[in-house]
């Protein structure tokens, strides 16, 4: 890949709007799906012949089934308030990375195909032919689209470019033109079980290597289980969490924690992911088969409650749509949210006084935190309107010393994107990525300036993974980020539990 | 059901303005009417609104409310816009309200109270499409998502705002024909309309809006009520939601 100068980061105060930079981003393209990726979902594997017609009606088809891409398409009034809102677009200057702009590639071809105006006077509200070139231009801006839903927040009329970017990508990939991260990744949990593609013997070994760690570390039997029939809790996680840095020490917390509070649980190798790309390929039947593992495994191995480990988009699937696409869950205990995320696990256990932490084994450490956009805009925690922002620095503030939130308008729901997340964590999009990323760092380098901010924690594997890989970008140590629950790990008081 | 024709002295103008009239009428109310239909029809399988959202129904009712009164998102999102945004549309509404003391005989006392603050209203209008034209001409990232539609559309409220603030200043209109003139189309009888200029531009331009409503932008009328990101609540968890095709596709066994 050509290199790319990686943005020099301004005052978060004066929050500076690029100038446009017409196809800054243009060529940034991400790897097409090979016809075996796009075959295994059932998609075509290359570019059908008649692609148009095919696309036209498969957006016939959404359109008639997704009240908000309908009633988006209609209402935006150009009024240029999410302008300024996409981290890609504050990153690049590229003007398609406007939300606005990004939907309208989409919503040219709607109109076009859909609308009386844009069929009798298309040059006047911009309705346009699906051509090859527009077709490309779908493909790079709406693969430069996190779905973080940032643009939504300040929409008057609550437009979700996220929305729109899910229903191209469906009809991309629709028409046979996917893209080879997620598709590969989601044949993977198929046909393995997770997005890593670890199979069952090899995670077991895994978790055994880190139920030795731990032994060595504080001397005490604490165990990851695997394939527990009857255990209480399931615990779905992102896979990174078995070995990728820092994941795999907030999967040691999470263990730490249900030992210290003596509540049995298990994991399970058929639900051995807790991400669902489904929901960035915008492909519902994906987005339920991919749940439905979960359920399967609930039901075989017993459990009377589930809980989802740290990860942003994989919340969102799990608090806002698994009780649909996989629910009903009346065979669960009834007394505990479906499914509960383990920082409300773990709040919770701290209210009651069931766990104690000890701040002091993290002294020295000054934190902050990322708001990862899936858990800010598109899910909760806990039982009140913004529980998301409270529970994981409550518990922060637990663990910590010193905890210091990043700039108001980076933060809770006006969070920005980490720059990895909606399917863009592939090595072929770096440069989007490190782009995505300026108006955080911008946000975290301030804090580290006045504050003296040592790490940033971080609830969700794609921003934990996309950090590590961004912050030495910005002169920052790949270190600074970590798990929430690495920091509950370390502060927790062990032993003395039965 | 036929117009009956009270002939005046320009009653080929009457007749085209009568007929004008019936067919805005109609085309608003059809076309609004098909596309809220349209929104009503269309499920929204996913849960989405767009959180921290309020809880309950009720809850997220008044989100919505809070939208379309205050514009709430937009408060949030850049104050100048909001400040534009809401000269126009609040003078737009007690313009609005003012006018339809041409609808009613007799006048609510509400349309007699706001009556007083139509020109201020008026003038408030002006300034907010002034400023929302204007920014769409000088702002780079506004006008890179411009248009022709958008100026056009502006232009044309401009024009409305223009020939009728024309009436109230310079040229007076005999409103009392006017308000005839509309008590007849309601009764389905063409009366004589004060042969006016700026009337006549007025009413004609308002005619066009009436016809372009339901095709453009301005489903964002309706289209604010049905944004599921707005007006979903936060239940997931706690009741399942599932659209009639999903369900179909569960029942389906698949
Ligand atoms: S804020 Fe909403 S209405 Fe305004 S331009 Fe953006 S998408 Fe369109
Ligand atoms: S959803 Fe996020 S990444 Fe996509 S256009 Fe909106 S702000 Fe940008």
């Amino acid at each position: 890949m050509a290199a790319f100068e990686t943005p020099v980061l301004g005052n978060v105060e004066e929050r500076p709007i690029p100038a446009l930079v017409p196809n800054a981003t243009n060529d940034l393209k991400c790897f097409v799906a090979a016809p075996a990726h796009q075959e295994a979902l059932g998609f075509p594997g290359e570019l059908v012949p008649d692609w148009q017609a095919k696309a036209k009606a498969r957006m016939g088809d959404l359109l008639s089934k997704y009240r908000s891409l309908q009633v988006f398409m209609d209402s935006c009034v150009k009024c240029g308030a999410c302008t300024d809102k996409c981290h890609y677009f504050i990153g690049t200057g590229d003007p398609k990375n406007m939300p606005v702009a990004r939907q309208d590639l989409f919503r040219s071809v709607y109109r076009k195909w859909f609308t009386p105006a844009g069929k009798m006077v298309p040059g006047l509200v911009g309705a346009k032919e699906f051509t090859r070139d527009l077709l490309d231009d779908w493909y790079n801006y709406f693969h430069q689209c996190s779905q973080c839903r940032r643009c939504s927040l300040y929409c008057p009329y609550g437009i979700d470019t996220a929305e729109v970017s899910m229903a191209a990508r469906e009809i991309m990939d629709s028409i046979g033109l996917g893209q080879k991260y997620c598709n590969e990744i989601i044949g993977k949990v198929h046909r393995i079980g997770n997005n890593l593609g670890l199979p069952g013997p090899a995670l077991e070994d895994t978790l055994l290597g880190l139920e030795e760690d731990m032994q060595a570390e504080t001397g005490l039997d604490i165990k990851i289980p695997i394939d527990v029939e009857g255990a209480e809790v399931l615990l779905v996680t992102p896979s990174a969490d078995f070995f990728a840095e820092p994941h795999v020490l907030g999967l040691m917390g999470y263990a730490k924690v249900f030992h210290a509070a003596g509540i049995s649980w298990t994991v399970s190798t058929k639900a051995s992911e807790a991400g669902n790309f489904g929901m960035f390929i915008g492909n519902y039947d994906q987005l339920r088969k991919i749940a439905g593992r979960v359920r399967t495994a609930a039901q075989e191995l017993k459990v009377k409650r589930l809980v989802f480990g740290e990860c942003g988009h994989a919340w969102r699937v799990a608090y806002s749509f698994l009780n649909t696409v996989a629910g009903p869950w009346d065979f669960l205990d009834p007394r505990y949210p479906v499914p509960q995320h383990i920082l409300e696990f773990t709040y919770n256990l701290i209210k009651d006084k069931a766990i104690r932490l000890d701040k002091s084994a993290n002294a020295g450490k000054i934190l902050t935190v990322h708001d990862s956009c899936n858990i800010a805009r598109g899910s909760r925690m806990g039982d009140f309107p913004g529980g998301q922002f409270h529970i994981p620095r409550e518990v922060i503030k637990a663990a910590v010393p010193t905890f210091v939130d990043m700039h108001k308008d980076t933060i809770c729901e006006k969070t920005f994107c980490c720059g990895g997340g909606g399917g863009l964590l592939t090595d072929e999009l770096l440069e989007i990525r490190v782009k995505g990323a300026r108006p955080r760092m911008e946000a975290l380098k301030q804090v580290v300036d006045d504050h003296k901010v040592t790490h940033m924690a971080s609830m969700c594997a794609i921003c934990k993974a996309q950090f590590t890989k961004v912050l030495p970008a910005y002169g920052f140590d790949r270190e600074m980020v970590v798990s929430v629950h690495q920091l509950v790990g370390d502060a927790l008081l062990l032993g003395n539990n039965d | 059901m036929g117009l009956r024709s009270i002939p005046g002295e320009h009653g080929n103008v009457n007749t085209v303005f009568a007929i004008l009239y019936a067919v805005a009428t109609v085309v608003l109310v059809a076309g609004l009417g098909f596309k809220i239909a349209q929104y009503a029809r269309t499920p929204a399988p996913l849960k989405i609104p767009t959180t921290p959202a309020p809880l309950t129904p009720a809850g997220a009712a008044f989100r919505v409310a809070r939208e379309v009164v205050v514009f709430e998102s937009l408060f949030k999102a850049n104050k100048a816009l909001w400040i534009f945004a809401a000269l126009f549309h609040f003078g737009l509404f007690v313009v609005l309200a003012r006018h339809v003391r041409y609808f009613q005989e007799p006048v609510n006392v509400v349309i007699q109270l706001v009556q007083p603050f139509g020109l201020y209203a008026g003038l408030a209008m002006m300034a907010g499409l002034g400023l929302l034209l204007l920014r769409r001409i000088v702002v780079p990232r506004i006008a890179y998502i411009t248009g022709p539609s958008d100026i056009l559309m502006l232009l044309l409220l401009l024009g409305i705002g223009a020939s009728g603030l024309a009436m109230k200043g310079a040229v007076h209109t005999d409103i009392v024909a006017v308000k005839a003139f509309f008590l007849g189309l309601m009764a389905f009888e063409i009366r004589a309309l004060p042969a006016e200029p700026p009337l006549l531009v007025h009413l004609a331009l308002v005619a066009v809006l009436m016809i372009v409503f339901p095709f453009s932008k301005l489903l964002h009328v309706p289209g604010v009520f049905f944004s599921p990101t707005r007006n979903q609540c936060d239940n997931p968890r706690e009741k399942r939601h599932l659209a009639p095709w999903a369900a179909k596709l569960e029942a389906g066994g698949n």
